[in-house]
């Protein structure tokens, strides 16, 4: 409809991550429980933006997505230009907890996709008492490359157009044409070497293998979700990771891949809406 | 004639290799008439490999349109790079829903079905428009009882 403007409210908070102050940019809608959406590597939160605007799930969470730092509207820190970008375990956990302290969100929920899944898992070892839910989507202690991140980012290749075109078969087939051409948008957008620094985490530094088992899910409940047609994080991926995590739920998405806040809105909330309603019925038990 | 469709144990659809190869041929003529997909390869001149691995084609492009595909082997003919699927790969990748695993260039080549050789400069400058590329025929039916 002409003239209609969305509820989403965008806004900058100032975070400190490791000594230096980052400029991070958030959206966000609701009231309630805090719930902070984390984005693949090398895109940023507009991939969040149907959750945002469900007026459902607005109306019992406050859903918040930010931008990393290098990512979307938020600038690499000042300290940190023509350095190489590199995410780390560590760098990616401390941005997560700064973010959700700075905006003083109280037991937050953290849903993340991908390497925001991954990353998911570290707080579920670490940080448990600090999170109400977590959640992970296309999420696994491990998955096994599939192609040579070098390709991401050198000057005689377009980074944007083979970023897309390598995640563009992540996303199942016959949905919907728009939500697919957004999904990979965001792709095209990325800066240099942002995806490629991403999964710096994704294949080095983060393999979780071996210490998932010592997630106590009854400190915090871990709902694991992924699309039948991730060939990167594979149904079995996360099955095989679950199944060492007593008490976590996983679930695999029919007709959904990589991307299944973005890639398909519609189907993703058929699979995320009863487990929104489990957080909440666990907060009024 | 008409072909016999068969389906070993490990292949995800039924399908009939010949109808695999004679699908793989009319690729030329569904790029022909792709406008989009032939602008947006309009940088690309190359000479590779492509097709079922029982009988790949030399495929000549020329500012991203195909001028000349030959089944292979030629004596002597060279390629930069070669991208080769089983035949029931390809069956299964032509799908009108293709099964999950099959359905992507590179979900082939991870789980085993294809294989990537050779000079990957023009496969990789030109990734989404050789996806589109071997993806045509299911655009035109085919094996759509999967």
């Amino acid at each position: 409809m002409n003239g209609f403007i969305e509820p989403i409210v965008g806004r900058y908070v100032h975070v400190e991550i490791n000594g230096e102050i980052n400029r991070i940019y958030f959206e966000e809608n609701g009231s309630g429980i805090p719930l902070v959406c984390l984005h693949t590597a090398g895109s940023d939160a507009r991939q969040w933006r149907h959750l945002l605007t469900d007026p459902e799930f607005t109306r019992h969470f406050r859903v918040v997505a930010f931008d990393m730092p290098w990512h979307g509207k938020s600038n690499p820190p000042d300290s940190q230009y023509g350095t190489e970008y590199r995410l780390t375990t560590a760098s990616y956990t401390a941005t997560i907890r700064a973010f959700c302290n700075a905006l003083k969100l109280e037991r937050p929920v953290v849903m993340g996709c991908s390497i925001g899944g991954r990353i998911v898992l570290n707080l579920a070892i670490e940080h448990a008492r600090e999170f109400r839910a977590l959640i992970g989507l296309e999420a696994a202690d491990f998955q096994q490359p599939w192609y040579d991140t070098a390709w991401l980012n050198r000057p005689d290749v377009h980074g944007g157009e083979v970023c897309a075109a390598l995640v563009s078969g992540l996303i199942a087939p016959n949905g919907p044409e728009a939500s697919r051409n957004e999904t990979l948008w965001g792709y095209k957008q990325g800066g240099p070497g942002i995806f490629k620094g991403d999964l710096y985490f994704y294949r080095v530094d983060g393999d979780l293998r071996g210490r998932t088992s010592d997630i106590d899910v009854n400190q915090c409940p871990l709902y694991l979700l992924t699309g039948e047609y991730d060939f990167s994080c594979t149904p079995e991926d996360t099955l095989r990771t679950a199944a060492g995590i007593p008490g976590a739920k996983a679930t695999v998405m029919e007709r959904l891949g990589h991307f299944p806040m973005s890639e398909n809105p519609e189907q993703f909330r058929r699979y995320i809406a009863p487990v929104l309603q489990d957080i909440l019925d666990k907060q009024n038990y | 004639m008409e072909s016999r469709l068969v389906r070993r144990d490990t292949d995800p659809v039924p399908f009939a290799p010949d109808t695999v190869i004679a699908a793989f041929k009319t690729i030329p003529d569904l790029l022909a008439h792709d406008a989009d997909l032939t602008v947006r390869g309009r940088w690309l001149d190359v000479d590779c490999l492509l097709g079922p691995s029982t009988q790949p084609f030399h495929v000549a492009i020329r500012a991203g349109q195909i001028v000349d595909m030959t089944p292979a082997p030629v004596l002597m003919r060279t390629w930069q790079f070669a991208y080769r699927a089983t035949p029931a790969a390809l069956a299964a990748h032509w799908q009108q829903m293709p099964p999950a695993g099959w359905h992507d260039l590179l979900a082939l080549t991870k789980r085993g079905q294809a294989t990537l050789e050779g000079d990957l400069h023009p496969f990789m400058t030109h990734l989404q428009y050789f996806k589109d590329l071997l993806a045509l025929p299911r655009r035109s039916g085919f094996g759509g009882a999967s």
